[in-house]
């Protein structure tokens, strides 16, 4: 072959434009589509109950049920932190756990996977891309709920300044931009999930057992935070510093737990995702 | 990874691919590719034949990097693979084990996806080459179409064009006519040889002996992951020797001079005695028989198919080797 040919030019954007294809293509499954209306539809749930128990001039809750449920009536933008505490514990992380279980997995058992990585994606862009999008399905997801709440809250229940846990008085804009930063918290705290559900992906060249397995983890894990006996366990666990979140609720904040559970976030997407690529770069891919 | 020229030389750069000892056994499982050496010319359309679980994806999915070898070398645009994946492939169109596709994303969707994971291809061209990938299969009605919704034919097609979104040096093509009628086949067929005709080189697994023979100039033979033989195809064929077929209302006498003469395995059939083609000249084995006073009604040597070659070769029946 004496035909010398220069390599083609990488296109300088080809990273984002993958990102974008992956976004496209995970955004358009029905699946997603199914999973943000559950997501969507747990407020507007909440906040029926709610309208329907307190039509009679009583507080809701009575004690019970989720965080900031007994608030709602007089506020209707605790109904997002309300539904953002109902959802945390296993609506949200199913749902992620879904996504990111079936992110590699599912494209090996549809055999769209030897496809990507011979056009070639190449394994670690491949990974990272699918990694951010299961990020922005965590971001996505949060937002749902909380938009669906603010809206749900603001036809069902008056609106205006609030009362932090702490007692003190904050202003309705003031309590908005807590809402959208404990949101964020929220997704961050799904961060963990994504990574342990990638990695679970890695493995197997079947989204359903993937889906399934991952599923299953986050039915496990919380109770194992609830046995005394595996105290010494519990700091480690993905779960244990989910409803921190609260705390951004107080006068002033309480950034214990608060970072605890980013820092432990941060661990596991390192760790999970280091395990992932070493799994998925060195894989034999045959389906 | 080198931006290097893809085709420095590299003890390789005699053949589009190249493997040498090139072996793999699947976790827990047997060899599925046993010391394959195997050269494909540049330029050439070169059939890669083998029965069933010969290993011929086996060593397509090697060549493409999406398994590494367990022992050996291959080459492919002259330089190594898997390690040069990123690039090598993107000259390289391939269609392995039948296509994989969105089944929720119309067909024009599918080929934009598989095109933006392609780092070479250029983002603005991107429509306009689906467009013309998808008018080259014959699927442009059918492209705003949801691919699950697509029959097995059109699968097919729209994975023949995804090979096909950019120029490509190599086509790998594992069974590309699977599927498709005989319309579409014939399609496939011009296409291949356009293709080569503009100096692709084309690899293309196949059981379709046929096939194989009217679009090859070159092929190989597999059997239970190892290679029997490769080379031009009109070698190959000619390797199994055609049978000389006498026509006589004479057999008997015919057979006997045949053998006289020292023609192998003749076998009588009514009016008609057949032969191993001898090497000595026909004529003086038509003067023979003649001289014989055999009366000769027809007289003349039947080629061998690459169908017979291959028979003959792989010496295997319909069960696939375990
Ligand atoms: N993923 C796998 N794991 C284990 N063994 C495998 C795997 N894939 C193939 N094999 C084995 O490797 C051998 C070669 O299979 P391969 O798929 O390469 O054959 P093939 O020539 O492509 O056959 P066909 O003509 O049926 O497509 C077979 O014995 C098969 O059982
Ligand atoms: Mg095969």
């Amino acid at each position: 072959m004496s035909r010398a040919e220069a390599v083609r030019k990488v296109s300088p954007l080809w990273t984002f434009g993958l990102f974008r294809s992956e976004l496209l293509t995970t955004f358009r499954r029905w699946r997603t589509l199914a999973l943000l209306g559950v997501l969507a539809a747990v407020p507007v749930l909440v906040g029926v109950a709610v309208r329907i128990e307190t039509g009679d001039g009583s507080s809701a809750g009575g004690g019970g049920g989720p965080a900031f449920i007994s608030q709602v009536t007089n506020n209707g933008l605790f109904l997002v932190f309300t539904a953002l505490a109902a959802t945390l514990p296993f609506f949200l992380p199913m749902a992620v756990g879904v996504v990111a279980g079936d992110a590699l997995a599912g494209e090996a058992s549809a055999g769209t996977l030897r496809y990507l990585l011979v056009a070639p994606a190449g394994r670690s862009r491949l990974l990272l891309t699918k990694y951010a999008t299961v990020m922005a399905f965590c971001l996505v997801a949060t937002l749902v709920v909380a938009l669906s709440a603010l809206t749900v809250g603001a036809v069902l229940f008056p609106l205006g300044d609030l009362t932090t846990i702490s007692g003190t008085r904050i202003s309705f804009t003031e309590g908005l931009a807590r809402a959208l930063l404990i949101a964020l918290v929220v997704a961050v705290s799904l961060i963990g999930v994504a990574a342990l559900g990638l990695f679970v992906s890695t493995l197997t060249s079947s989204g359903i057992a993937a889906m399934a397995t991952t599923v299953g983890l986050l039915i496990t894990v919380p109770i194992l935070d609830q046995i005394p006996q595996l105290h010494a366990l519990h700091p480690y666990l993905f779960s244990h510093y989910w409803l921190s979140f609260a705390d951004l609720m107080r006068e002033p904040v309480h950034w214990d737990d608060l970072t605890k559970n980013l820092g432990l976030q941060a661990v596991y997407a390192a760790v999970f995702g280091s395990a992932a690529w070493a799994r998925f770069t060195a894989k034999d891919i045959t389906a | 990874m080198g931006e290097a020229s893809a085709t420095e030389p590299d003890g390789a750069d005699d053949g589009v691919i190249v493997t040498r000892a090139l072996s793999k056994r699947y976790r827990g499982g047997q060899l599925a590719v046993d010391g394959l050496r195997l050269t494909v010319p540049a330029g050439s359309v070169f059939g890669f034949l083998g029965p069933n679980g010969s290993g011929k994806t086996t060593t397509i999915r090697m060549l493409m990097g999406l398994i590494e070898p367990t022992s050996g070398t291959a080459h492919v645009l002259g330089r190594p693979m898997p390690r040069s994946a990123r690039a090598v492939l993107p000259h390289v169109g391939a269609l392995i084990e039948g296509p994989a596709l969105y089944g929720f994303l119309s067909g024009r969707d599918n080929l934009l996806r598989y095109d933006a994971a392609d780092p070479t291809a250029d983002p603005r061209t991107r429509r306009t080459r689906v467009a013309a990938a998808l008018d080259r299969v014959g699927l442009t009605a059918a492209a705003g179409k949801k691919a699950k919704a697509y029959s097995l034919g059109m699968k097919q097609r729209l994975g023949l064009a995804a090979a096909l979104l950019q120029p490509r040096r190599l086509l790998v093509l594992d069974e590309p006519t699977n599927g498709l009628d005989p319309q579409g086949m014939r399609e496939i067929r011009t296409l291949i040889r356009e293709l080569a005709s503009d100096g692709t080189t084309v690899f293309l697994s196949s059981h379709l002996l046929d096939e194989i023979e009217q679009v090859c100039t070159h092929a190989a033979v597999m059997t239970r992951g190892r290679l029997i033989t490769q080379g031009p195809v009109a070698d190959l064929s000619a390797g199994a020797r055609g049978r000389l077929v006498v026509t006589t209302p004479d057999p008997a006498d015919a057979a006997r001079v045949l053998k006289e003469l020292g023609v192998a395995d003749v076998v009588v059939a009514d009016d008609r005695v057949t032969g191993e083609a001898p090497e000595r000249d026909l004529a003086e084995v038509n003067a023979a028989l003649v001289t014989a006073g055999v009366r000769v009604r027809g007289f003349g040597v039947e080629r061998a198919s690459l169908e017979d070659a291959f028979v003959a070769l792989t010496g295997e029946g319909f069960d696939v080797a375990g």
